[in-house]
């Protein structure tokens, strides 16, 4: 319990410096930092529509944002979650629209898990293999695996294989029957919510309960320890990325068929890079990235009305996301500097001893 | 002879341990001065000391006329102190020549790349080293890695060169070059410190031995005049420090047994041919020097490793190419030389880490899931066991002391039923009641009848607990003795690598 | 069609000026990384140099007085990622998202907090385009080489110059030895972290010069996130271009290439899609070891700690 609450002390003291400093740069700017905030939290939960749409907001945050948090566990900066999206997506409203004549139970798993897959399989064979194998660092193969997946998905769109015939780059609109439905009408909120707590919970058993998990978790924390356990080390590798695309990927899936239902073109949806952030304030807790998913989801949906009603300018929310990370990683330095300082002395009195 | 370097009454300790107790050393001008002594007694502390990397609690150093006390090895070095540590300080990617001029490039802005080349080429002249200053330091072998750290001290303009272990990664051609520089200096009238635990090259090369033992300095002698013998014996000093009583045992059925393995690690060959067995109710100590093998013998046991020749059986059955896995299920239980590195995962919880060779096993796992009940209960039941304080099984394994870590991987792979522990310098760091512990438990698995492989540096531990020792030196066993009637004196000699059977 | 596109002049052009934004960049990384310090962060501080550096020149007038405040705003900025890197330890690459994260919402904040919702002004001065007259009259170089903004000729002196300077001036091989093994420099009597400062802001400035370039140099407007991704293109060059300057500017030209090519055959037979993806492949096939092994400094990302 005491260790739940030093966890959850750390991000939210980020949060809270961030506000801070945003509500003096408002003042700098000449702006009153209570009615924006305030604005800013009616924008996001004042009303049932505007919560809904927070909350679906939050649903591709959460599941990619899980999908970074798994493979931190496993020692590995997966900071493609964009590019998994991407594919997932891609997969996923292929499936949607070419495959015909299915219950929408079979149609909707089908094209889920064609995203899943493909996004796993894009994160674990290169970048997977190539840390495994060769060690080449995850963050360059992952972050060049992304930009190459969205070229894919130009490609695709723009005169490609799954452009709907026409003028726009955009694909065809996926099939009734792989539609999810939504829970409040009128707005962005889907099924897809149940998906992603449903993902968070899974995966939250899948580290703590299973032996999959332990040694996921072995290998991130001691890789030699984990070999002297018995633990393939390179094949966990190969895996935790594969998940963790998995999960990037479903949510592609999810935001396809609960609310896009069709594929535009663009150059970034902008949730693979905040999950990283929604990892990191989450300390890579599966129930912390909910939370954290929803105060970014706020930040963006509340940014909106913010901007409209104390003329702050919405990008605001923006530099709090950095210095929220800045505040972060220092923290979570200032816990690193402690263990490097206890080890040394440990290692030298071995030696004299 | 001038006395150049004189050192008086120095201490030094670190929290719950005595590195040096007022050690005294001299050296004169144009000597090799060797300081010998066994692991930890005292000899890198002492001239880490002289070279500023620790502040001594009391006592004095003087160079020449000059009172030294140093903050930081950088005031060493300009007082005319050079140091070539026993892992060196250089960087592969750049050249000789640069690594050399490093931080004292002479001109002000433009790298002299000719010039410094041409510098470092009579520099090493000048010393008598044949080295091309223009070849990349990662491109060379040890030795010659070894000989740009001694002109790195030249360039600075040393006065006294200390040698900190600068044969324990040479081989023996390696080992002749260096004595050849070393002597070339000496005639230069250089003096040179040099540090060693091989009787053989302390003899071949210096002048005058200082020996060390536990903290304090034994003596100083003239080379000529004494013996190995005399210098073993002033080494491993005629106390016993700890006593067991350790009831006799009839070993049984052969369960380790190791025939002619060969084991590679990084460029040469660590383990050369080794063969030998262990039983049940019997602990064979391994004895040895650090790094002649013995922590590769360790690894290619228990499989982290793989070995390049020979054969190891397990009651019978061939695993010289299993898994660490299989070798596990097989009934090897393995405590690690370094228990932070490879033998826990500090940031598990003390729960995790007792299960971290079983996890995937009933109870603590059916069907994939880790079933957190039967692991608390077995941890409870461990910690309690053994004694792990703080008594929470939830805690992490990195806010436990040392002493308390070991008692986890201890209760960990005695609690497994193995057939064989292997026990790799399993006191090490301890405390007097922790190691007394430790040796306890290893004897109760004696007189349970399992077979022991105990591996350590400390000659106490391995005399009064083994049955049979073997002694490692070089990657060779020299010999392997009855562990009652071996003295200390003869044991010291093996592990310095002087052949019994040749000195007689 | 490949055949025309490949031999008119102003596909080289073109070539050359779409490498610019990139080469800078990536010689700012080189900088740091050479230094110890891995650096994702030159997206972030692109875009505050590009929008500093219309903020200078809108209200000082002079686009030059525009690129100085540039300049010094990106040396702010890598001086903040630098203490919170090297003296506090923090996590290179996470530190560097929230550079990247931060300046984004900075300059688009600034922006519309600054100039309001409608761009800013048409009237800020830009860099201006130089001809040089020798050049100029050359067949076919002179259409590529003859006339080009000034920063494009100012991206290739430094090129060289950072070429000297990293191997052939005693602060370069010390910068280096920083960059490959803290502990041996600093027994050498080297000061780790303020070389390693040296390396982040040098780092920081070239970065925010490839955003000043875009903002002054092809334009005299600022637009959010204008950098559009070229930070993370430098550091694939970088990577590609093995941590030296002209590495980084090869690879900057065959970048710079493959998105002119990319441009002149839009609506051919060829996808320009499919060619923009090639940096990326040929980053992950570098770093693979399956087109020359590309190995970074070796102390590259490992904070040093000189009291241990």
């Amino acid at each position: 319990m005491q260790k739940t609450l030093e966890g959850l002390l750390t991000p939210f003291v980020a949060i809270v410096i961030a506000v801070l400093i945003g509500a003096v740069v408002m003042l700098v700017t000449g702006h009153n930092p209570l009615t924006a905030y305030g604005a800013l939290f009616s924008g996001a939960f004042g009303s049932t529509i505007n919560l809904s749409n927070t909350l679906a907001n939050a649903i591709p945050l959460i599941l990619s944002g899980l999908g970074v948090a798994i493979a931190f566990k496993a020692g590995l900066f997966n900071i493609g979650a964009e590019g998994q999206y991407w594919i997932g997506s891609m997969a996923t409203v292929w499936i949607g629209y070419s495959v015909h004549g299915l219950p929408p139970i079979l149609h909707i798993s089908l094209s889920v898990l064609a995203g899943m897959l493909a996004a796993g399989l894009w994160a674990g064979i290169i970048p997977g293999l190539a840390k495994a194998f060769v060690g080449a660092h995850e963050v360059i193969t992952t972050m060049m695996m992304s930009y190459i997946a969205i070229f894919l998905s130009h490609y695709m769109l723009e005169n490609g294989p799954m452009m709907q015939p026409g003028f726009t780059p955009q694909s065809p609109v996926i099939l009734p029957s792989a539609t999810l439905g939504k829970i409040v009408e009128r707005t962005q909120l889907s099924w897809g919510l149940f998906i992603a707590v449903g993902a968070c919970i899974i995966v939250y058993w899948l580290l703590f309960k299973t032996t999959m998990g332990y040694r996921l978790r072995a290998v991130g924390l001691n890789a030699r320890a984990a070999n002297y356990a018995g633990i393939n080390v390179p094949f966990h590798l190969v895996l935790a990325l594969f998940i963790s695309g998995m999960l990037a990927g479903l949510a592609g899936a999810v935001q396809m068929l609960g609310v896009q239902h069709r594929l535009y073109d663009s150059f970034s949806s902008g949730y693979g890079f905040t999950a990283i952030v929604v990892a990191l304030l989450a300390n890579n807790n599966p129930f912390g990235v909910i939370l954290a998913s929803i105060f970014f989801a706020s930040l963006s949906t509340g940014g909106q009305s913010m901007q409209l009603v104390s003329g702050v300018p919405a990008h605001l929310t923006d530099v709090i996301s950095g210095i929220i990370i800045f505040l972060v990683a220092t923290k979570d330095i200032v816990q690193l500097v402690q263990k490097r300082w206890r080890k040394p002395q440990t290692l030298a009195t071995v030696k004299e001893a | 002879m001038r006395t150049c370097l004189e050192v008086r009454d120095i201490t030094k300790s670190f929290p719950g341990v005595l590195a040096n107790d007022q050690v005294n050393l001299d050296v004169r001008e144009g000597e090799i001065h060797a300081i010998l002594g066994e692991n930890g007694a005292g000899k890198s502390t002492l001239v880490k000391v002289i070279y500023g990397l620790y502040k001594p609690d009391s006592g004095s150093i003087r160079l020449y006329d000059q009172e030294l006390n140093f903050a930081s090895p950088r005031q060493a070095i300009q007082a005319g102190i050079g140091m070539v540590h026993q892992h060196f300080m250089l960087i592969p990617a750049l050249t000789v020549a640069e690594n050399v001029v490093l931080g004292g490039e002479p001109g002000r802005i433009h790298y002299q790349r000719k010039e410094n080349m041409e510098r470092v080429r009579q520099l090493a002249k000048q010393y008598h080293m044949d080295i091309d200053p223009s070849a990349k330091v990662g491109d060379l072998s040890v030795g010659l890695q070894q000989r740009v750290e001694i002109l790195k001290v030249f360039y600075r303009k040393a006065k006294l060169l200390i040698l900190d272990e600068p044969t324990a990664m040479l081989t023996p051609q390696e080992v002749a070059e260096l004595i050849l520089v070393m002597e070339r200096l000496r005639a230069q009238g250089i003096p040179i410190i040099f540090i060693s635990h091989k009787l053989d090259e302390v003899k071949r090369i210096s002048d005058r031995v200082t020996v060390m033992r536990a903290g304090e300095t034994v003596n100083t002698v003239e080379t000529k005049s004494t013996t190995p013998q005399e210098l073993a014996n002033m080494m491993v000093g005629r106390e016993v420090v700890l006593h067991v009583s350790k009831p006799p045992q009839m070993p049984g059925e052969l369960v380790l047994d190791v025939e002619d393995i060969v084991v590679s690690s990084g460029r040469d060959e660590k383990v050369k041919g080794v063969s030998f067995q262990v039983r049940r109710g019997e602990i064979f100590g391994l004895a040895g020097i650090d790094g002649n093998g013995q922590f590769e013998l360790v690894e290619a046991i228990t499989g982290l490793i793989p070995c390049k020749s020979g054969r190891i059986r397990l009651l019978g059955n061939d695993i010289t190419s299993s898994s660490v896995r299989s070798r596990t299920k097989a009934g090897i239980a393995y405590i690690p030389q370094d228990r932070q590195l490879d033998g826990l995962v500090m940031d598990f919880e003390l729960t995790e880490n007792f299960v971290l060779r079983d996890f995937f096993k009933a109870p603590f796992a059916r069907k994939g899931q880790m079933q957190k009940k039967h692991i608390e209960d077995y941890a409870t039941r461990l910690s309690e066991a053994f004694d792990v304080r703080p008594r929470q099984i939830h805690a992490l394994a990195r806010n436990l002391s040392g002493g308390n870590q070991q008692k986890v991987i201890l209760a960990r792979e005695v609690s497994r039923n193995p057939e064989l522990l292997i026990a790799a310098q399993p006191t090490r760091g301890l405390d007097v009641g922790a190691i007394q512990f430790i040796h306890n438990k290893l004897l109760e698995l004696r007189a349970a009848g399992k077979a022991i492989l105990l591996v350590s540096l400390e000659l106490d531990e391995v005399m009064s607990l083994a049955d049979r020792i073997g002694v490692i030196h070089a990657g060779r066993l020299m010999a392997i003795l009855p562990g009652g009637q071996v003295t200390r004196e003869q044991l010291g000699l093996l592990m310095t690598g002087v052949d019994l059977k040749k000195e007689r | 069609m490949l055949w025309d596109a490949l031999t008119r002049p102003d596909l080289w052009a073109a070539t050359l000026a779409m490498a610019t934004p990139i080469a800078l960049p990536a010689l700012g990384g080189t900088f740091s990384e050479r230094s110890g310090v891995v650096n994702i962060a030159m997206e972030g501080i692109m875009l505050i140099g590009a929008f500093f550096g219309v903020l200078f020149s809108y209200y000082t007038n002079s686009a030059w007085l525009g690129l100085l405040g540039a300049l010094l705003m990106g040396a702010l900025i890598s001086a903040l990622f630098a203490y919170v890197t090297i003296n506090l330890g923090a996590d290179q690459v996470i530190v560097g998202m929230g550079v990247n994260i931060f300046a984004a919402g900075l300059t688009a904040f600034l922006l519309n907090t600054i100039f309001g919702y409608g761009g800013t002004p048409r009237e800020t001065p830009a860099l201006p385009n130089l001809t040089i007259p020798g050049l100029r009259d050359i067949p076919f170089v002179g259409p590529v080489l003859g006339s080009q903004n000034v920063v494009v000729y100012l991206m290739l002196i430094l090129v060289v110059a950072s070429h000297y300077f990293l191997f052939h001036t005693n602060l370069g091989l010390r910068i280096r030895a920083v960059g490959e093994n803290p502990q041996a420099a600093d027994t050498a009597g080297i000061n780790v972290w303020r070389l390693r400062y040296l390396g982040v802001i040098i780092g920081g400035m070239l970065s925010s010069l490839g955003g000043v370039y875009l903002a002054l140099g092809l334009l005299n407007s600022f637009e959010v996130n204008m950098s559009g991704g070229r930070g993370y293109i430098a550091l694939a060059a970088m990577i590609f271009g093995k941590w030296t300057p002209f590495g980084s500017l090869g690879a900057a030209l065959l970048f710079g290439f493959a998105t002119a090519l990319s441009l002149a055959l839009q609506g051919g037979g060829v996808s320009s899609n499919i060619i923009q993806m090639l940096p990326y492949a040929l980053t992950i096939l570098a770093l693979t070891g399956l087109v020359g092994r590309s190995t970074a400094p070796a102390a590259d990302g490992i904070p040093y700690n000189p009291n241990k």
